[in-house]
């Protein structure tokens, strides 16, 4: 029997606030130990929490870039479980009336442009974090994350592949970096994904048990933990067992799923309206505020790319979707470079010097400045185009522009006629076999000689001037 | 007349005056604590030095004529307010060790005014009880008879303001916890409008229902403690931000034409009979005055009091669940993991009562029961809202017993909480609305015991419900309740 997954996930996402979601206090990561913390989200006896309006701004901003309603009126709503973490005993959340709800977001994959819904975003803050230190027998206790703002993004069950998967979470990342409400780091634990996944025969409506699995750290993991899963619960259904709901760790160092609790034991989380809050209560004014600070989101832009500069289709969709890649691309054309050139250098040759480096676009330390120079300077004939490949890998890996570059890599292109000029006489004069073809009207053998040519110059030969001299040499 | 027998007002005057030191009326007050502490047990915490640091701080600000009306009156604060550096406990084993880093709103706002700290009053652990009977450091009792309850759970501050103890005392009223104290000690005692004072640093027992309040001996010290502590707070979003306060300078209100309800729920079954003349004769003394007195109903108070057991309880069980042992507070040693030691530490650190509330909330919000308890409740409260807003469309505010007893004695009800919650009758339906409620004396009962009545207003007709009790004050004989010689008659 064939199979069909279906996943669902829920994303929780960092906001970076300047401040905590109901103190003052900051918002940061790596300080040190119980440093960002004060009696309100230290939960002390007799504190109140004010919420964070920044914090509902970059939820409302995540909902209208997702397609959301947005709530008008929306409550916290307190989860209690007691864990050493959580200094109040409940963690502030929304249950009963989240802010956002019913969007979607677009993915393109392999096989085309999908629609995957999401059913809610809802804001809630983050626990702390438990030490275990080396050798000792006790556990210590890190509050600076206790009290920070998050964002819990539930999607529909509507993905159907570890890639729908993987490509769903870059481009709802992608949509995040964009509007700058976080800085999504799943090594941080900034973006954290659990993914509910089930699977049932091909051709049926109903839905198989799930399970969740957590503790996913990269969008590979994502994937690879999909098609694990998902081979697992087949392996069960086909070997007559039943798929147990229940929660899973993810191990990425076996890329094996193992139990973490069973239904039976999830809590009873008793959630009720936090009374110390009162309800927020979105009006018509607050949501045009916050489209008007909402930046052109990467499906605009991509319209934008392809109906305005004329970048093909899939090229536009590259470059929209990453905030770092757009932005080069915009300032090296606001510095004066063509579009299309622009855009093929970022498209082909830069994502496949990332892919080796195992780099992400957000990793690109060149300004859009640099892509600009280095296209004028292959404009104006001082490098040519193989050089500027060279030129390109050295301004990824050292960040220097590209004159210095050129200068360093001894790069500047040979356009002097009279040094040339000696080359291609030799060259003619040593194969006479090519020239003879040339003369008889094969115009291909011309590649043959600028590629000797090159040879001899180690790249450096202006192609254009090499081609000029080499007609003009084999007329004779 | 002794310096401790002074009212609030009265000793603004003697201090501004010169006539009297705010450090010898510490000294003073400090001497009565240690004369009447020893039977009564109205203070947890004593704050001897530090008190006599502030008024020595209160008498420069005199002279220097800075300072607010309370500069240098001492006052008693209940042990659930925050003070910085001051051993706030909650009358529980949980919190007996436990020093806020940081004031209350009031705390600070007291301290602006110059006011001196007497310490900590005792009270209900997490101020769950009726009778101050469940305190982990022992029963408060009666002024007016050694062998009776104050009530509760402000039981210590009515005390002490009784006793002469405190000059005026700091409570909180999650659903009855300064009226009914301040009914059987004999004192006044209001619970402001939901919001009018901020509850940043007041410990949570029930966020929706808490209010802080004063507690004195005659309604103008009452106006007088409002003025400090009324003040919109954006550290707590449930705060009033425009609260206006001047209560003092508005407490002359005219009784002609004024329209007063009597809900006949009120004096049901269950009010004792002494309890409800009365208050049917302090109604006559209204209409004397000129207001017109009419009997009226509430139908929906009978559900009330379990509304607010069903809210408060929920609420608690939340609020409370931060004591785990982890950060601060009582922690059982010797667990084996973090899960035995939330287990013992809270089995250990609380006491009956509160366990009875918290395993009671966390009932009431488990999944399959929250609709039918916690939401159902809710819908009462909005009832009972509509209920009293439909009265005041008639009357400007009503007038019902502040407890169905005088005071009872000690034990007498401690086995059987449901006739303890039963003492809340009366003062549990203002919290469910959120509504101002004054309580001040207005008789004696068997046994010379002490009879109050409450006054309801409308949510923010604070400076009416103190108008009416002042006019009811003055024309019931004028004068100031004086400290009752502990153990005997008035004094």
């Amino acid at each position: 029997m064939k199979y069909e997954t279906v996943i669902g996930m829920e994303i929780h996402v960092e906001l970076s606030t300047q401040t905590k979601m109901f103190c003052g206090c900051a918002n940061a990561f790596g300080a040190g130990e119980n440093t960002l913390c004060c009696p309100v989200c230290a939960g002390l006896p007799g504190t109140l929490p004010v919420i964070n309006a920044a914090a509902v701004d970059y939820c409302i901003m995540a909902g209208l870039a997702t397609n959301c309603e947005i709530t008008r009126h929306s409550l916290m709503d307190r989860k209690n479980y007691h864990y050493p973490d959580l200094t109040k005993g409940f963690q502030t959340s929304q249950l009963y009336y989240p802010l956002c709800r019913n969007g979607y977001v677009d993915i393109e994959t392999e096989s085309g442009v999908k629609r995957i819904g999401i059913r809610e975003i809802h804001m809630e803050e983050d626990a702390g974090k438990l030490v275990h230190p080396d050798g000792q027998s006790c556990s210590r206790v890190d509050y600076n994350r206790a009290g920070v703002p998050l964002i819990e993004i539930v999607t529909q069950p509507d993905m159907r592949s570890a890639e729908e998967g993987r490509v769903f979470l870059e481009t709802l990342r992608n949509i995040l970096l964009c509007i700058g409400i976080s800085d999504c780091k799943m090594q941080e634990g900034s973006l954290r994904c659990d993914v509910n996944i089930s699977v049932r025969p091909e051709g049926s409506e109903e839905l198989g048990t799930r399970t969740e699995t957590k503790n996913l750290n990269s969008f590979r993991s994502a994937g690879r933990a999909i098609e694990y899963e998902a081979a697992r619960q087949v392996d069960v259904i086909e070997g007559g067992g039943r798929v147990v709901q229940q929660t899973l760790r993810y191990d990425d160092a076996t890329g094996t799923t193992s139990a973490l609790r069973s239904k039976e034991d999830s809590h009873d989380y008793r959630y009720f309206p936090e009374p110390d809050l009162m309800p927020i209560v979105v009006d018509e004014d607050w949501i045009a505020r916050i489209r008007e600070r909402l930046p052109e989101l990467p499906e605009t832009k991509r319209i934008r790319y392809e109906r305005e500069l004329g970048i093909p289709g899939r090229d536009a969709r590259m470059l929209s979707s990453s905030r770092r890649l757009s932005a080069i691309f915009e300032t090296a054309m606001a510095a004066g470079a063509a579009p299309r050139a622009a855009a093929n250098w970022l498209i082909g040759d830069l994502m496949r010097m990332l892919k080796d480096r195992l780099l992400d676009t957000e990793e690109i330390g060149f300004s859009g400045e640099d892509l600009a120079a280095l296209i004028a300077l292959i404009d104006k004939g001082t490098i040519s185009s193989t050089a500027g490949r060279q030129v390109l890998e050295g301004m990824l890996d050292t960040g220097k522009p590209p004159s210095k570059l050129v200068e360093e890599l001894g790069l500047t292109q040979i356009s002097d006629a009279d040094a040339l000029g000696e080359i291609v006489k030799q060259i003619v004069r040593d194969n006479p076999k090519p020239a003879a073809d040339y003369r008889a009207g094969k115009k291909k053998a011309m590649a043959f000689f600028t590629g000797q040519a090159m040879k001899r110059t180690k790249g450096k030969a202006n192609p254009v001037l090499l081609q000029e001299l080499f007609a003009k040499e084999l007329k004779k | 007349m002794q310096l401790y027998e002074y009212t609030a007002h009265e000793l603004r005057s003697l201090l501004r005056s010169g006539e009297v030191s705010a450090a010898e009326t510490a000294r003073a007050l400090l001497e009565r604590i240690a004369g009447t502490d020893p039977q009564l047990n109205a203070y947890i915490t004593v704050l001897g030095d530090a008190a006599l640091e502030q008024a020595g701080e209160a008498d420069r600000m005199l002279k220097a004529g800075d300072g607010g009306a309370l500069c240098g009156v001492p006052v008693g604060i209940k042990d659930n307010i925050c003070i910085r550096g001051v051993r706030t406990t909650c009358a529980s084993r949980m919190l007996e060790n436990f020093f806020p880093p940081y004031d209350a709103n009031a705390i600070e706002l007291l301290r602006a005014q110059g006011s001196v700290f007497l310490g900590k009053c005792n009270m209900d652990e997490f101020a769950m009880g009726s009778s101050t009977e469940t305190s982990y450091f022992g029963t408060v009792r009666n002024p007016h008879d050694l062998s009776r309850v104050p009530g509760g759970s402000s039981g210590g501050s009515a005390a002490a303001v009784a006793a002469g103890s405190a000059v005026v005392a700091i409570g909180s009223d999650t659903g009855g916890s300064i009226r009914q104290p301040a009914s059987l000690c004999g004192v006044v005692g209001m619970k402001p409008t939901y919001g009018m004072v901020s509850r940043y640093g007041l410990i949570a027992f029930a966020s929706s229902l808490d209010q802080i309040g004063p507690l004195a001996r005659s309604v103008r010290d009452c106006a007088m403690v409002l003025d400090a502590i009324v003040k919109g707070d954006s550290r707590d979003t449930t705060s009033i931000m425009d609260a206006q306060d001047g209560f003092e300078a508005r407490l002359n209100i005219d009784m002609k034409g004024k329209r007063v309800g009597l809900p006949r729920e009120y004096f049901a079954q269950g009010v004792d009979e002494e309890v409800r003349d009365a208050v049917l004769e302090a109604a006559k003394t209204f209409e004397s005055m000129g207001a017109v007195c009419e009997e009226c109903s509430l139908p929906l108070a009978e559900y009330a009091l379990v509304a607010y057991y069903l809210v408060s309880s929920a609420e608690a069980s939340s609020n409370l669940a931060r004591y785990d042992g982890v950060r601060y507070g009582y922690r059982a040693h010797g667990a084996k993991d973090h899960e035995e030691m939330f287990v013992r530490s809270r089995s250990e650190g609380f006491g009956r009562e509160v366990k009875r509330r918290i395993m009671l909330g966390a009932y009431v919000l488990s999944a399959g029961y929250y609709d039918a308890y916690y939401k159902k409740a809710q819908q009462v409260r909005t009832l009972i809202m509509r209920d009293y807003a439909a009265l005041f469309n008639k009357y400007d505010f009503l007038l019902t017993p502040a407890s169905p007893t005088t005071a009872w004695k000690e034990g007498a009800r401690i086995d059987d909480p449901l006739r303890m919650y039963a003492a809340d009758m009366c003062t549990v339906p203002v919290n469910i609305a959120g509504l101002p409620a004054l309580v001040l004396p207005c008789g004696r009962g068997e046994g010379g015991l002490p009879i109050g009545m409450q006054i309801i207003g409308p949510a923010r007709s604070d400076a009416l419900v103190l108008g009416a009790g002042y006019a009811y004050e003055q024309a019931a004989g004028g004068g100031a309740l004086r400290p009752v010689d502990v153990g005997g008659g008035q004094g």
